[in-house]
């Protein structure tokens, strides 16, 4: 993701935020009504387009390149930047929409409404140890890195078809997998 | 509204039927590929919803039942044929002349302001320019008549992957500025995996795949497994296409919506649209249309 204009328009990148990192920070002068983020497609992961829209919001809002008031970019850049179909740009955002991550503002274009808060600490360590647990026995069993990566993703797959389609909330974002591999 | 709708509809060249028995309704405000391989008939649906060809048998018709080739489909309807065909000699300028005397409307200002955009020079002669700026051209001329819905036979055969890019971003941002829709053809479906949401598979002159993309991916799935007991699955499971090794089989399968459990020691994956077109292509028996009444489902873009 490039970040192209990192600063929000609410003022400085401030450094609390996970992650922000200063790349930005030269052009605190140039606010236009570029949005903060841009998109790119991967074309080899075989994520549908508008599915990796989708992510890359969640993950701009993970890593704090995106903050409520923050516009995304307008659907006709998006389209002639990607080259797709403006349909595909259209269903990612009633997807945020839906989510409650977004609202569109009528002549305007979309505008990220909440954040999203990432798992609670104490949380995350406990998840991390039985994670942990659970490579050290397939280790054991004798699975090599790559043999559990394929187990992670296809039981991963069985969950999220099993709760039914993409439109959970928690649907197996990128941020998930990476943890793993 | 349907931006192409064929019933029954076949064209004859000689004692060779080029398409045969062709039912089909294309709603608007899609991208809508037309894919298959060369001598599939693609060409010839095009052909003939444009009014560049009368039908041999059924009946055609364009933007909510308008007879092709009449006053009202010609106003609406851009077409741009294989290899983007230009006058070599005349000038860009010339050329924007011609077309607009030529054409009933055509908005000028836009064709100048596009051509300035891609840094199309208005004097240099149309033979001289790149491939790609010949294939903007042509598209810039099409979008130029401001139709409602543009036609591309094989816009992209020719072109490199930068032009190929920037070919469709314009063709794109015109749908989404203007609403247009688009009907496009190609024997790769790869260059228009990214763009299409709607899909016509065509083999052998007819009609073996129609729907929209989301839908397909929705009701086909790969199922893997040992292949001893394909056999005994291939017969409950609608099968589109089979390959088995000595161990281990891929059945790729229809699910008519329903989300029927896995067997038992099998592994369900997702399928890609190339995945599922070339399954459907291997089978020529095999076929997915949609019934005769669509319900009606309009995407609006702005």
């Amino acid at each position: 993701m490039a970040i192209g204009k990192g600063i929000s328009p609410a003022g400085n990148a401030d450094a609390s935020s996970p992650g922000g990192g200063g790349a930005a920070l030269p052009e605190a002068s140039t606010r236009g009504p570029a949005s903060p983020i841009e998109f790119r497609l991967d074309p080899a992961s075989g994520v549908p387009t508008y599915l990796q829209l989708v992510q890359q919001v969640e993950h701009a809002l993970r890593l704090g390149y995106l903050k409520p008031g923050d516009q995304l970019p307008k659907v006709r850049d998006v389209v002639a930047s990607l080259a797709i179909n403006p349909n595909t740009v259209l269903k990612a955002y009633r997807e945020l929409e839906t989510k409650g991550l977004t609202a569109g503002r009528p002549g305007q274009g979309t505008f990220i409404e909440a954040t999203l808060s990432q798992v609670a600490l104490p949380e995350l360590t406990g998840l991390r140890r039985s994670l942990l647990g659970w490579l050290a026995t397939a280790d054991t069993a004798g699975l090599d890195e790559d043999g559990i990566v394929a187990l992670f993703t296809s039981v991963l797959r069985d969950f999220h078809e099993r709760r039914g389609g993409t439109g959970d909330r928690r649907a197996p974002a990128s941020g998930a997998t990476e943890g793993v591999a | 509204m349907n931006v192409i709708e064929a019933a029954g509809l076949g064209k004859r060249y000689g004692s060779t039927w080029a398409l045969r028995e062709c039912t089909l309704a294309i709603p608007d405000g899609h991208v809508a590929a037309l894919v298959g391989p060369n001598g599939a008939g693609k060409t010839t649906l095009l052909n003939l919803a444009v009014g560049l060809a009368t039908p041999t048998a059924g009946t055609v018709s364009v933007l909510g039942g308008t007879r092709p080739g009449s006053p009202a489909a010609l106003d609406g309807i851009a077409f741009v044929a294989q290899d983007a065909p230009l006058h070599a000699n005349l000038s860009v300028a010339d050329t924007l002349h011609l077309t607009r005397n030529l054409n009933r409307r055509f908005d000028r200002g836009y064709a100048r302001a596009r051509l300035d955009e891609l840094g199309i020079p208005l004097t240099r002669k149309a033979g001289k320019l790149s491939g790609g700026q010949q294939a903007q051209l042509a598209l810039t001329l099409a979008l130029g008549r401001r139709p409602r819905l543009l036609v591309l036979d094989e816009p992209m055969a020719s072109l490199d992957p930068l032009a190929r890019h920037d070919f469709m971003a314009t063709a794109m941002t015109a749908m989404a500025d203007d609403g247009v829709s688009v009907v496009l053809s190609s024997h790769v479906l790869t260059e228009l995996e990214r763009v299409a949401d709607y899909l016509v598979l065509m083999s052998r002159g007819s009609v073996q795949v129609a729907g929209e993309v989301d839908d397909l991916l929705a009701s086909h799935r790969v199922l893997t497994g040992p292949a001893a007991e394909a056999g005994r699955y291939a017969e409950r499971l609608a099968v589109v296409h089979a390959r088995r090794g000595g161990a281990q089989a891929h059945l790729l399968i229809r699910t008519n919506g329903s989300t029927d459990p896995v067997p038992p020691g099998w592994e369900a994956h997702p399928v890609s649209l190339e995945e599922l077109a070339l399954a459907y292509l291997r089978e020529p028996g095999a076929a997915s249309l949609p019934g005769p009444v669509r319900a009606e489902r309009t995407e609006v873009s702005p």
